[in-house]
């Protein structure tokens, strides 16, 4: 049976060979090489819920007069995209849990992506012959907030409608160009017609998932092409992989994960309420709410908004930097400028070009753990001050008390946690032989 | 040897090839690939059990969605149903297949040869050429004016060189503040504390330049510019509802409870919480936003509606290149 399978396939494609090969292909085992595992589960379980809201979603600003099963919204003039999504809550079987299902999907397909990025930068994973490999990582996280922000933005609740809002105000912000970039985009001033309602559908439900998985491919391929690291340990050479071959153990193994992955989105879904767009209500320019977030992976943009003082430089009359410039586009340049050139400037400090597929423990090269950690404190911290009106709200902590504490944390913390953490590496490790100039002399 | 003994040995012969056709031969000794592995009796059974389960969890899926489709009870029957199924692989990994730890060469990442063969055959396949230059050239243009044939029919999106649409407004002089409603608003519907939201009358309540707030202070309080006297007839003063920061509706209004400590009145916006005074004609008193709140000149008419008494006093909305400071 399993013979006559594979002689058929062999015939008509002369990919057994490959096949073989494949089913030997080792994956070293580490918890923290699941984290990519787990995004691109998350991946498929968002493509999965995703076509399914496609079959009931209705892109359009169109008005109209609610008369669903929702009794506290009926009469209430709303929009098409809007009501499509109250009927697919309220109406449709099993809709609302493809739709908190898919929510919770996004939140947690980021959080996998940042993670997997902290065990790839704190472990010197990007290093030669891995560049391609991360700076396609780095590109899907980009991907993967914008698909997110797009996504919920296409419902026209209240949450969205100022998400958007704050967007074409960023846009609008780019020194020269933004008066023309808006309205490129949303085709007339704000909030546009339902033609850039349907561009941004176009580009949540094709050309971003598109290119994610044209993405997902490559960065499988160049794994594979390269094969995994692995961490130090017995026989673990630097030309060799120690670890579970993928058939038999490990891909009953993936695939267990892929499982779990799904049932905790789906147990998330099914039980755990998220973005209830009908508490919300619909959006109209003039209204907005106290104390509203984005999902929690646009935090960090929300805090740079809030943290930047009143600031708008004007030349010859004109608005030269809008203020939305300064968070919300140059503070996420220099944040994703940081991870795509830190190769580059780990490659020029330290002058070492050789190969590796060792891996570092984050102790073992402390000067690139404290840089990470101090960009991750100042990130971090952005984040954390995002949330202040929450606090303000919830806790009665005074909001323009925390505002100038974390103007003033942005600067210290980092500082304070590259010291700490530089410290605690070299306690830990080797008593920091492995400094930036002995690294290049350190070549295996 | 007799007849009988030969007929008797083609005979058996015969029965032999007949019985043993078509059956395998025994198999020649193969070497392993994996090692032999005995799977236990207690992990077979408790794999599938956990198979079992799933499948109980995945039917309880199709009779919940059959029975009314209750969210909570559809999320927790497939949740349940791929948590054992993921359960039972990954003990299925564990106990029932052969455990193999395999070490693999990486071989090498560097070909030298197909390396120099690749540029060798780049460079070869251009040597009989001598206007490089030209073609060089010839070729940039080509990519440049095919490239911009690509891009400028983006520019059909939207109207891309007319931004004097973002700075229009339909506040002008004699012009009728209404309520949501369409009804004019009347000035003595305005005591102080109150915080109403005002639309131009027959024009689109929806854009950015469109809505007020309209708030009223002790006269006493005011410190508006000189320029803007006369601006807010009876302490009534009314501004561009939408933030200049990024583009959200002040829908916050600080009103001090206690007087000697509390901070004065302030239009807030709940996006980053630009903070504005009413009582200066809409400064900046804390947050993000680079530019004052705009402010509309107010008057009130024979009938004791509010009308603009003349345009507001900046650009309405987010800021952008073209908003003159």
């Amino acid at each position: 049976m399993i013979r006559r399978a594979v002689g058929w396939l062999d015939e008509r494609s002369g990919a057994v060979p490959l096949v073989q090969k494949g089913l030997r292909y080792v994956f070293p085992d580490h918890w923290s090489f699941l984290l990519g595992e787990m995004a691109l589960y998350t991946f498929l379980v968002l493509v999965g819920t995703g076509v399914y809201l496609t079959l009931f979603f209705q892109p359009s600003y169109e008005p109209v007069v609610y008369d669903g099963a929702y009794e506290p919204l009926q009469g209430r003039e709303v929009s098409q995209a809007y009501h499509s999504v109250l009927d697919l809550s309220f109406e449709v079987k099993a809709g609302l849990l493809m739709r908190q299902t898919h929510h919770w999907a996004a939140n947690v397909f980021v959080v996998a992506i940042v993670l997997h990025l902290l065990r790839i930068f704190f472990t010197g994973a990007f290093r030669k012959p891995r560049q391609l490999t991360y700076y396609v990582g780095v590109t899907m996280l980009m991907l993967a907030v914008l698909e997110g922000f797009l996504g919920y933005s296409l419902v026209d609740d209240l949450l969205s409608g100022m998400g958007l809002a704050i967007a074409y105000s960023v846009v609008a912000s780019v020194p020269f160009v933004g008066g023309n970039l808006v309205l490129l985009l949303w085709e007339a001033p704000f909030p546009g017609t339902s033609d850039f309602l349907s561009r941004i559908y176009v580009g949540h439900v094709l050309l971003l998932p598109l290119a994610l998985g044209a993405l997902i491919a490559i960065h499988l391929t160049l794994i594979v092409a390269t094969k995994h690291t692995q961490f130090r340990g017995p026989r673990r050479l630097e030309r060799n992989v120690v670890g579970t071959p993928l058939w038999p153990g490990y891909a009953l193994r993936s695939l267990g994960l892929m499982c779990a992955v799904a049932a905790a989105l789906l147990l998330l879904g099914g039980l755990v309420q998220i973005n209830p767009v009908w508490l919300w209500g619909p959006y109209d320019t003039w209204l907005s709410t106290n104390g509203a977030q984005p999902d929690w992976y646009l935090g960090w943009l929300i805090g740079a908004l809030r943290l930047m003082p009143s600031w708008e430089p004007h030349a010859w009359g004109y608005t030269f930097v809008p203020n939305p410039f300064w968070g919300g586009v140059a503070f996420p340049l220099v944040v994703f400028g940081f991870l795509f050139l830190w190769p580059t400037i780990e490659r020029r400090v330290t002058g070492d070009d050789a190969f590796h597929h060792l891996l570092d423990r984050p102790r073992d090269v402390p000067w690139r753990t404290a840089t990470g950690v101090a960009v991750f404190t100042w990130v971090a911290c952005v984040f954390l001050a995002g949330a202040s009106d929450r606090f303000f709200v919830q806790a009665g902590v005074p909001y323009e008390e925390q505002i100038w504490f974390w103007r003033a944390a942005v600067f210290v913390l980092p500082v304070l946690a590259f010291l700490l953490t530089r410290r605690l590496c070299v306690e830990l490790g080797d008593g920091g032989r492995r400094t930036p100039a002995s690294l290049g002399a350190d070549r295996s | 040897m007799s007849f009988v003994r030969r007929v008797g040995r083609w005979a058996t012969a015969g029965v032999v090839l007949l019985l043993a056709r078509g059956r395998p031969r025994p198999p020649a000794e193969v070497a392993r690939i994996l090692p032999l592995h005995r799977a236990g009796d207690r992990a077979e059974l408790a794999v599938a059990s956990l198979l079992l389960l799933a499948a109980a969890g995945g039917a309880g899926f199709v009779a919940v969605y059959l029975l009314g489709a209750d969210t909570q009870l559809l999320g927790l029957s497939l949740g349940l149903a791929l948590a054992f199924l993921a359960a039972a692989l990954v003990l299925g990994s564990r106990a029932l297949v052969p455990q193999v730890e395999e070490v693999e060469e990486r071989g090498e990442l560097v070909h030298a040869r197909e390396e120099a063969a690749v540029t060798q055959l780049v460079e070869e396949s251009g040597e009989g050429i001598t206007r490089r230059r030209l073609l060089t050239a010839a070729a940039g243009t080509a990519g440049l004016a095919l490239g911009a044939a690509l891009v400028v029919p983006a520019a059909s999106l939207g109207p891309v060189l007319g931004t004097d649409r973002l700075l229009r407004t339909p506040w002008q002089r004699g012009r009728r503040l209404v309520d949501a409603r369409g009804r004019p608003l009347a000035a003595d519907a305005i005591a102080e504390g109150i915080f109403e939201i005002a639309f131009p009358e027959g024009a689109p309540k929806d854009t950015l330049d469109s809505p007020l707030v309209v708030i009223r202070l002790p006269e006493e309080a005011l410190r508006l510019p000189d320029e803007r006297s006369g601006w807010a007839p009876g302490g009534l003063l009314a501004f561009s509802q939408i933030c200049t920061h990024a583009g959200c509706a002040i829908t916050l209004y600080r009103w001090p409870l206690f007087e000697p400590t509390a901070p004065g009145p302030a239009l807030v916006c709940p996006c980053h919480y630009s903070t504005f005074d009413p009582a200066t004609g809409g400064d900046v008193l804390f947050g993000p936003a680079g530019r004052p709140l705009p402010q509309l000149p107010l008057e009130i008419d024979g009938s004791g509606a509010l009308r603009a008494a003349g345009p507001l006093s900046g650009a309405t909305g987010p800021s952008w290149w073209g908003v003159r400071a």
